[in-house]
């Protein structure tokens, strides 16, 4: 297993946002490394950092407003500075993103079918029809009922759930090698989540996909991931396999993090409750 | 039956003036066909006659079929309107999604640029312009044009500014999507609708401009009909035959008043707030 190279490597990531009292900074020397068919859990609190850095991966920041420094290699190509262009083919093709409000990720005025073969065909040389045979091929692998009837809906006929597993088969559809997953399961509900879950689990044992999974719930970590990188104040404070994680944490926020779980089982937290 | 009778509930004046308009458009493309007359043929032995089953609105000073003179001026006053909308609009979606995508400098140019023109009344500014030019009726759509696109510009470029930020914007380019597609595919077709509406409101405008320079005369030039000149001509005879102000007058109303009434009841339904 140590054999194997790294689909991702992030080496001393920084990022600040250019203001006029200077470079104020957001993200600091963070370090990931992830292997295929790995997930890797990115936790923290609201505001520490999580996406930002999942945008610079992304190379999404603005240029004028933020400044990146460090190295992000996709399967050995730097990333960070890539022209633009050359970026264009990378982003959907080679690192899938799932973002965290599917109601709000598609445009409005076009079905579903229309903007999952446009980005299809953006990438590849498909003609309109085989396109659209691979699209419903992702969503019937995503176990979405009546793919073609589904392909003629506009996103506001469909629930948040169906809707982000839409995203996830368009996400997933040109086999990226990397998918970032941007709280994918905040704005669903339980039955969706354990769903959404699900597929994500199957992808990456299906298709070899690494997973970069931005959460802060901790139940969904616990479930997907193999490692944990826990950030705070864009600073990653801790890094481990995902039980010695749970069972030993070694810094202290992680101890806190971890007790801020609602719990039911321990008599205190029960006493709390009725209180 | 029952079907269109629902959909129109509460909507009746919004149909009702969809109907006059319809009305109009027809009148003003099929005008060669439809009047009984030729509008520019003088005839000074039939001068202010009442109406008859020859001349239906009787004629003007010059012997002119009044009818006849007001169906080919709706030509000019819808044509030239319609154009002046579509042009400025086309200027305006260009110079308002440029400003607002790209944003930084560019976005302060082209705004501070907006707000110049918008800082003059408009129409000071347009009499100006056609001062310039000299009269004639390319002259004043050119000048209306140059005054209108500012307030769509103005209104497109915040509409992008807002919707550049939305979570489908950044899911087009983290699929891959150049900035020309995004412009193409989802932004421009999000951002007309409302537009559309706002665009309904500036045709009344339009209209009342294009009659009102040539009432002062630096409009359409004689003996083409139009509206506005109409009405020019038609002073001397104020007392006499105030008919010939009160036909070109009324058409005017209503045409601008079902743009204002369709204008407003479309931004009811959309949601969108009138400016002034």
């Amino acid at each position: 297993m140590h054999t194997q190279p790294n689909v991702l490597q992030v080496d001393n990531l920084n990022i600040a946002a250019k203001s006029s009292r200077g470079a104020l900074p957001l993200v600091r020397n963070v370090n990931l490394e992830l292997k295929p068919g790995k997930v890797l859990g990115l936790i923290g609190e609201s505001g520490s950092g999580k996406t930002v850095t999942s945008m610079a991966l992304m190379q999404l920041l603005d240029q004028r407003a933020m400044q990146v420094q460090g190295s992000i290699q996709l399967n050995g190509q730097e990333l960070n500075g890539l022209a633009p262009k050359a970026m264009r083919n990378i982003r959907g093709k080679e690192i899938g993103f799932i973002m965290q409000n599917p109601m709000n990720a598609f445009t409005p005025v076009y079905t579903i079918g229309n903007q999952f073969v446009e980005t299809i065909r953006t990438h590849t040389g498909l003609g309109k029809k085989q396109a659209v045979e691979l699209a419903i091929a992702s969503l019937e692998s995503m176990n979405l009922e009546e793919p073609a009837k589904l392909m003629k809906k506009y996103p506001f006929q469909l629930s948040g759930g169906m809707l982000q597993r839409v995203m996830i088969a368009i996400s997933m559809s040109l086999r990226p090698a990397v998918v970032i997953a941007d709280e994918p399961t905040t704005a669903l509900d339980v039955t969706n989540q354990l769903q959404v879950l699900k597929e994500l689990d199957r992808l990456r044992t299906e298709c070899g996909t690494a997973i970069l999974l931005i959460s802060h719930d901790l139940g969904v970590i616990s479930q997907l991931a193999d490692e944990v990188a826990v950030m705070r104040r864009g600073e990653i404070v801790e890094q481990a396999e995902v039980c010695d994680l749970f069972d030993r944490p070694q810094h202290e926020y992680t101890k806190k993090l971890l007790q801020a779980r609602p719990m039911f089982s321990g008599n205190e937290a029960l006493s709390r409750l009725v209180i | 039956m029952a079907r269109i009778r629902t959909a129109l509930k509460g909507k009746w004046p919004f149909a009702i003036c969809s109907g006059i308009l319809v009305v109009f458009f027809l009148v003003s493309i099929l005008a060669p066909w439809i009047a009984p007359n030729d509008p520019i043929q003088v005839n000074l032995a039939l001068k202010l006659m009442p109406p008859s089953l020859e001349y239906p609105l009787g004629t003007d000073q010059l012997g002119r079929c009044n009818l006849s003179r007001l169906l080919f001026g709706a030509r000019v006053s819808l044509g030239f309107a319609t154009l002046i909308f579509v042009a400025s609009l086309g200027i305006g979606l260009v110079v308002g999604t440029l400003a607002g995508y790209r944003g930084g400098w560019i976005d302060t140019l082209l705004m501070r640029f907006c707000d110049g023109v918008m800082a003059f009344p408009n129409l000071v500014l347009v009499l100006g312009i056609v001062g310039l030019l000299g009269p004639g009726l390319w002259q004043v759509v050119v000048a209306l044009m140059m005054v209108q696109w500012v307030y769509y510009a103005r209104m497109i470029r915040g509409m992008v500014v807002s919707m550049k930020e939305q979570n489908f914007i950044t899911a087009a380019r983290i699929s891959g999507s150049s900035n020309w597609k995004i412009i193409r595919r989802h932004l421009v077709p999000n951002v007309l609708p409302p537009i559309m509406v706002m665009g309904t409101l500036e045709m009344g405008w339009a209209i009342m401009d294009i009659s009102a320079l040539s009432f002062l005369g630096l409009g359409i030039q004689p003996p083409t009909p139009e509206w506005g000149a109409m009405i020019h001509e038609g002073t001397s005879f104020m007392r006499s035959n105030p008919e010939l102000m009160l036909y070109p007058g009324l058409m005017i109303l209503f045409v601008v008043i079902s743009f204002n009434v369709i204008g407003e009841s479309l931004s009811e339904q959309f949601g969108v707030k009138r400016r002034y």
